[in-house]
């Protein structure tokens, strides 16, 4: 109490130009120091200045007033009244080490703010560090705390806390407590608890709380691990979606399949640059306008590979392979001359970056999220395109049966262009989709290649049902397997998998025709 | 007599001239010859480019200053496609006919190994400008990259420092390859000399061009529940854009498991959105961020260099550690040059002993007298939103490189350390 | 002057490409008409010859001496020549097109590569008697297949019969399966690829991403000297002409004659009592025992072998070296590896970033207008 009185004495004196030049520019420990003096205070104008030195905002002259940064305007530090910046001005930097401590600080500041959200907030990012230096704080914020979920919260940071109070009811009240939220953080505190615990009560209790928080952790990793399978299928599922129906209409297997995808993801880049150039307040949404965009140069350049190449050698299959090939060198050298080399920059837009935390521990990113639903939703389209349009009902007879189709009068060749066109621009929105996951470069496009070629082979040809299920069944079994054998092993023995699997069934999974390939 | 046909005659003569093109004598000297082998198309073409263009840049620079013994320098560029038998063809074409008094090129440890008997067979000069693993000294070739002592080492011991987070435990983390098991085997063993037990040290490897991260964030996470945990990721190229994108979207955070990588520098950084990787690490001898006299001028001249040769990528176009070190090597060749007033590989291998040069890392760096490496600073940088480092950390004097690294059993009998 | 220069290359051109007909005449000389033999016996005795004593015997200042380098990238065009021969048997005469062929052409070069590895002896990085990657990976011994594999003969046996039994099981397993056609094409690419990864691993034992290199000597002769390189383009070039007289023997027997029809019917085939598995399976063994000794020759001239080899793009390299020749005459994919990687050692040094934009646009040209490769042009000529 002595302590917050005397705190609160030098609130007004606290936030001063000698503690601010040691912030700027004084050693490491004194910087420290005059932070770890900044935070006793609770002051909101200090809260402002470490947030500035926490985002890069703070800069300071190697003489001179310390000053706060906002949109190109700098205003001073102590006073907040308007600067003009001056040429030898140098951000403030900070290490990890005191970008831990001046997170701690804020949250520590966040504890007290009106609203419970942020409460909320400031105590489940405790939860991740719990930090014994902070108990105090802890139990000051529980006695004057009235939302309940922020009370569950602290109460559980308490209890991490108090495990090691020399109290035993404290500690059994503290194991409850970490029982109900299970984790892996609570899994190590308990276990270290249980190795120096003593009193007979609390150790059978411990031993049952590490018990029953493994088995919760073993369901996380479960859960996880079939997350990271479909999620994994539906990446292969986009990537190869475009080419089951070019392969199931055509007999054709594009070998410019992966650039089609670097196309898709290119034009995601462009979208985004142009946002960033000419509207970067709506550069959140820009997915909207990229997820067309793709799906339209994809297919353009589909028709176009259509026209010139695929047209030409229509029922020799194996020379369309390869020319589709040279074509696949065309498209990745010109990328190559046209944007450089090097990989571009696509980021994930503010809501889907991050993650929801479902269980113990288990995260599960939004992105991938987000593809899996884009993944269903692409997939709902297909469906409904292929058996309930027109056009769908046009491309499905010439798969089934090309001769008889033209023979009725189906104009095989328009149906051709516009199948090998929707392919490409669904290959398109799989680019898009796999700019927010992984690289975008000139060479993106071989990684998925052969991966996109196995689950159609795998799944058969002609029907939807058959690229879902390889490519869920590969994606999971490929899950399955790498943390017991490692990446690469997986990858063979999944490869390996499907060689024989072929061999048993030439056809694959679902087949519409009932002998093995013929041409 | 049917008529003959155009393109027939055409393809046979294509034939000729391939396979005779081998034999076209090298031209007079006026000039002298220098070769630069670097990857333009390929895996490797995303980090070998910028090399090339660096080398093109130096010789331009130096040529402005009236060249070398009086005589300009002439660049040799060849393509080999990140192939690594063509690399070796290439090397050996260089040598031969074009006659080069030098080659700077190679990147990946195969492609130096594969052109390496070539340079010793032909007695030719290489220098290779990018970290690696040590266990190899040539006489043949210039190590102006660093050995794993100027780079894995000092950033363990930063991380273990309480500057660094105290780390106690470490995941190695790296593409399967002979670059990372080498560093990870050299930090095995220093960390057993530092005393972290063998329970707390875990060692993962993942494939070329893996990009499913998923499974190896998960069990960074289980890991790292043990807390002071920090991540060590030799991890190559292309996969470091999946795994950071996936450790950011999980959760962990650079102040929560820092990680600190010895592949990802400036060039990497520009294909990610750095916001999520803000305060994750990075060790190299150079940085772009640095403010000294010699940066600020090196930069200053590859801006102008990009801007007038047009070259893609324009103004987001940026500098690393290996750009840093080709420039410095280029120089040191050329004052090696002068100093022994002839090309002849004997006597520049002579006069590139104790070779000092004003680097852009703000250091002066010196050409050691026997080992052929560089000694070279260290830094430790911190990714920030803007795809550039804030040094956190550096050593205060160059330091000697260890090409064979004394945590490797049998590298005790070795002489020269 | 240009009229001679062009009549001659049309003769020349003429000589290696006729109509297809009934040749008179038994055994050897039933297999060309006479002006090809002469031209093809006549080929190798120059180049056997020539290309050795230019390079040996002439010294190097003189403008007749044919340069080391060229005598190395000659070499290793010839053990393309050759992969390119074994391709078109099974593609232009089987009609089987396996996306899948630089595996069997790197296993040879993998199992020549443990012979050279073994032969460095102790004169590596670590002064091993093991391999210099085993050393850096804590191995203490060698590996079970490692053993015996300091026997040059061993080796070299291995060296056809690795890929020859690979391509028997795999072969035996996918033609029973009667997989054709695209699928089968993408199988083989899904195998090289498998092989590839398995390869990388540096568990594996064979090196991982670095392979084998650094080689010193083969059968006690070093590598780096001229007269090993001379020998080994010599053996090179034998083995081309070898495989190709072999070959040409078996396609223009009976058994060539059911290969064809198997290519151009094969339902028509089987109907007519003959089992195309064992003429597939047969003519694929084969073809995989040809990459695997040019791989083998292939390796100690180049002093590098890695799983790089094993990728998928280099296999479909190979079938664009055979439908660029002219697939299904065994000569033109000779001539078309020439050409390409003729082209490529030229390109990548004149113009190296257009040298992709050449190879893509020449997928597409030859696969779309000269369906026939470059020797079909000659032959419609012949007509």
């Amino acid at each position: 109490m002595t302590v917050s009185v005397l705190a609160a004495l030098t609130v007004a004196l606290a936030l001063d130009a000698g503690v601010l030049d040691k912030i700027a520019r004084g050693s490491q420990p004194e910087r420290e120091e005059a932070l770890a003096a900044l935070v006793a205070t609770g002051d909101p104008g200090s809260a402002r200045v470490l947030r500035a030195l926490l985002e890069g905002r703070l800069h300071a002259a190697p003489e001179g007033a310390v000053l706060i940064e906002r949109d190109g305007a700098f205003s001073d530090a102590l006073s907040g009244a308007s600067v003009p910046p001056t040429d030898d001005l140098e951000k403030v930097t900070i290490n990890n080490r005191l970008r831990r401590s001046l997170q701690r600080a804020l949250l520590g500041l966040e504890m007290s703010a009106p609203e419970p959200e942020r409460r909320l907030e400031a105590a489940r990012a405790l939860l991740q560090a719990p930090d014994t230096d902070l108990l105090p704080a802890v139990e000051a914020a529980l006695q004057r705390e009235s939302d309940s979920r922020v009370r569950e919260a602290l109460l559980t940071t308490q209890g991490m806390l108090a495990l090691s109070a020399p109290e035993s009811n404290r500690r059994l009240a503290a194991i409850a407590q970490l029982e109900r939220v299970p984790g892996a953080i609570t899994k190590r505190l308990l276990a270290d608890r249980l190795a120096v615990e003593s009193d007979p009560a609390v150790r059978t209790a411990l031993e049952r709380a590490v018990l029953g928080v493994e088995a919760s952790l073993r369901r996380a990793d479960r859960a996880g691990l079939v997350f990271s399978g479909i999620s994994l299928g539906s990446v292969l599922l986009l990537a190869a979606l475009g080419l089951a129906v070019t392969f199931g209409l055509m007999g054709v297997i594009n070998m410019a399949h992966g650039e089609l995808l670097m196309v898709g993801a290119y034009a995601t880049w462009m979208v985004q640059l142009a946002f960033r150039r000419w509207s970067p307040a709506w550069l959140d949404w820009y997915l909207a306008v990229a997820v067309p965009a793709s799906f339209i140069a994809a297919a353009l350049i589909g028709a176009l590979l259509e026209v010139t190449v695929v047209r030409k050698l229509y029922g020799r299959p194996l020379e369309t392979l390869l020319a589709t090939f040279g074509a696949s060198l065309l498209l990745m050298q010109g990328v190559r001359s046209a944007f450089g080399a090097q990989n571009v920059e696509v980021a994930n837009p503010g809501w889907m970056s991050g993650g929801i935390t479902v269980l113990a521990g288990l995260v599960l990113p939004w992105n991938r999220i987000v593809i899996l639903l884009f993944c269903s939703l692409v997939l709902l389209m297909v469906w409904m395109l292929l058996s309930r349009t027109r056009l769908g009902l046009l491309v499905r007879a010439v798969t089934q049966n090309r001769q008889r189709a033209g023979g009725l009068g189906v104009p095989t060749p328009r149906v051709d262009l516009v199948a090998f066109a929707l392919g490409s621009g669904i290959a398109g929105l799989g680019g898009c989709a796999l700019s927010q996951i992984g690289n975008v470069g000139p060479e993106m496009g071989q990684g998925f290649i052969v991966d996109s070629f196995m689950v159609v082979v795998l799944g058969g040809v002609g029907q939807l049902a058959g690229t879902i299920t390889a490519a869920l069944g590969l994606g999971l079994a490929n899950k399955m397997l790498e943390p017991v054998a490692g990446a690469v092993l997986a990858k063979i023995v999944v490869l390996a998998f499907i060689i024989l699997f072929i061999q048993r069934r030439p056809q694959g999974l679902f087949a519409l025709r009932g002998r093995a390939a013929d041409e | 007599m049917p008529k003959v046909r155009k393109p027939t005659a055409f393809t046979w003569l294509a034939l000729l001239c391939a396979t005779l093109a081998g034999a076209l004598p090298a031209r007079a000297a006026e000039t002298i010859k220098v070769g630069i082998l670097h990857s333009l198309s390929g895996t490797m073409a995303i980090s070998e480019t910028s090399l090339k263009d660096v080398a093109l840049m130096t010789i331009e620079e130096i040529n402005a200053k009236g060249g070398v013994l009086g005589k300009k320098l002439e660049p040799v560029v060849v393509d080999p496609a990140s192939n690594w038998p063509l690399f070796a063809e290439k090397a050996r074409q260089l040598l031969t006919q074009d006659k080069v008094a030098a080659v700077f090129g190679c990147w990946t440890s195969v492609s130096r190994k594969s052109v390496l008997p070539v340079f010793e067979e032909l007695n030719g000069l290489l220098f290779y400008p990018v970290q690696y693993e040590g266990e190899e000294l040539s006489q043949n070739v210039f190590y102006t990259g660093a050995a794993p002592n100027q780079q894995a080492i000092p950033a363990v011991e930063y991380l273990m420092s309480k500057e660094g987070g105290g780390a106690k435990r470490f995941f190695l983390l790296g593409t399967d390859y002979v670059y990372p098991r080498t560093t990870n085997k050299i930090l095995r063993a220093f960390l057993k000399v530092k005393g972290i037990p063998e329970s707390d040290i875990a060692e993962t490897y993942t494939p070329f061009g893996h990009n499913d991260y998923q499974t190896i964030v998960a069990q960074i996470k289980a890991f790292g529940a043990g807390g002071h945990t920090a991540v060590v990721s030799t991890i190559n190229g292309d996969s470091n854009v999946p795994f950071y994108k996936e450790l950011g979207n999980q959760g962990l955070k650079a102040t929560d498991i820092p990680v600190v990588a010895f592949s990802v520098g400036e060039e990497e950084l520009r294909g990610i959105d750095t916001k999520p990787l803000v305060g994750h690490l990075a060790a190299w001898n150079y940085f772009m961020s640095l403010k000294n006299k010699n940066n600020a001028a090196f930069i200053k001249m590859w801006k102008a260099y990009v801007k007038k040769n047009k070259l893609p990528g324009g103004d987001s176009r940026v500098t690393n550690d290996p750009m840093e070190a080709t420039y410095v090597g280029m120089h040191m060749w050329a004052q090696a040059v002068q100093k022994a007033g002839s090309t002849k590989v004997d006597d520049v291998r002579k006069a590139m002993a104790g070779q000092t040069f004003a680097a852009p890392s703000g250091f002066t760096l010196k050409m050691d007298e026997t080992n052929h490496h560089l000694w070279k600073p260290v830094y430790i940088g911190e990714v920030q939103g803007d795809g550039q480092f804030d040094v956190v950390w550096k050593t205060g004097t160059a330091i000697r490189a260890q090409p064979w690294s004394p945590f490797i059993a049998g590298n005790e009998k070795r002489a020269e350390r | 002057m240009s009229t001679i220069l062009s009549r001659s290359l049309y003769s020349l051109g003429a000589g290696l490409s006729w109509p297809e007909r009934p040749l008179d005449g038994q055994g050897l000389r039933a297999l060309y008409p006479r002006r090809t033999w002469a031209i093809l016996l006549g080929g190798y005795a120059l180049l056997a010859i020539l290309v050795p004593l230019l390079n040996l015997a002439v010294p190097a200042s003189s403008a007749f001496h044919f340069p080391d380098h060229a005598v190395a990238l000659g070499g290793k065009i010839l053990c393309y020549a050759t992969v390119a021969l074994a391709m078109d048997l099974v593609w232009g005469y089987a009609g089987i097109l396996s996306l899948g062929h630089g595996l069997f052409f790197a296993l040879g070069g993998y199992a020549m590569g443990m012979y050279l590895m073994r032969a460095i002896g102790t004169d590596g990085v670590y002064g091993s008697t093991l391999p210099d990657f085993m050393v850096f990976l804590d191995w203490k011994q060698l590996p079970w297949y490692w053993a015996g594999s300091d026997r040059f003969l061993q080796q070299a046996a291995l060296a056809v019969l690795a890929p020859a039994l690979l391509a028997f099981v795999f072969g035996w397993f996918a033609f029973r399966s009667r997989i054709r056609g695209v699928y089968f094409s993408i199988i083989t690419q899904a195998l090289t690829f498998a092989f590839m990864l398995l390869f990388f691993r540096n568990q594996t034992g064979f090196g991982g991403n670095n392979g084998f290199t650094d080689f010193k000597r083969i059968l006690g002769f070093p590598l780096a000297s001229p007269r090993t390189r001379a020998a080994l383009f010599a053996l090179s070039l034998t083995l081309l002409f070898a495989a190709l007289v072999g070959c040409r023997m078996l396609v223009r027997s009976k058994f060539g004659r059911v290969l064809t029809a198997i290519r151009d019917a094969e339902d028509r085939v089987r109907f007519c009592g003959y089992d195309p598995v064992g003429f597939k399976l047969f003519v694929w063994t084969l073809s995989a025992a040809i990459c695997g000794l040019a791989g083998a020759l292939y390796v100690p001239q180049v002093g590098i072998i890695n799983p790089s080899e094993m990728s998928p793009a280099n296999s479909v390299e190979i079938a664009i070296w055979v439908a660029v020749g002219g697939r299904g005459t065994l000569l033109g994919p000779v001539l078309g590896a020439a050409l390409i990687n003729g082209a490529k050692s030229w390109l990548t040094v004149a113009a190296p970033e257009a040298w992709l934009f050449a190879l893509g646009l020449l997928f597409i040209v030859v696969t779309r207008w000269l369906p026939n490769g470059v020797l079909g042009l000659f032959r419609r000529e012949a007509k």
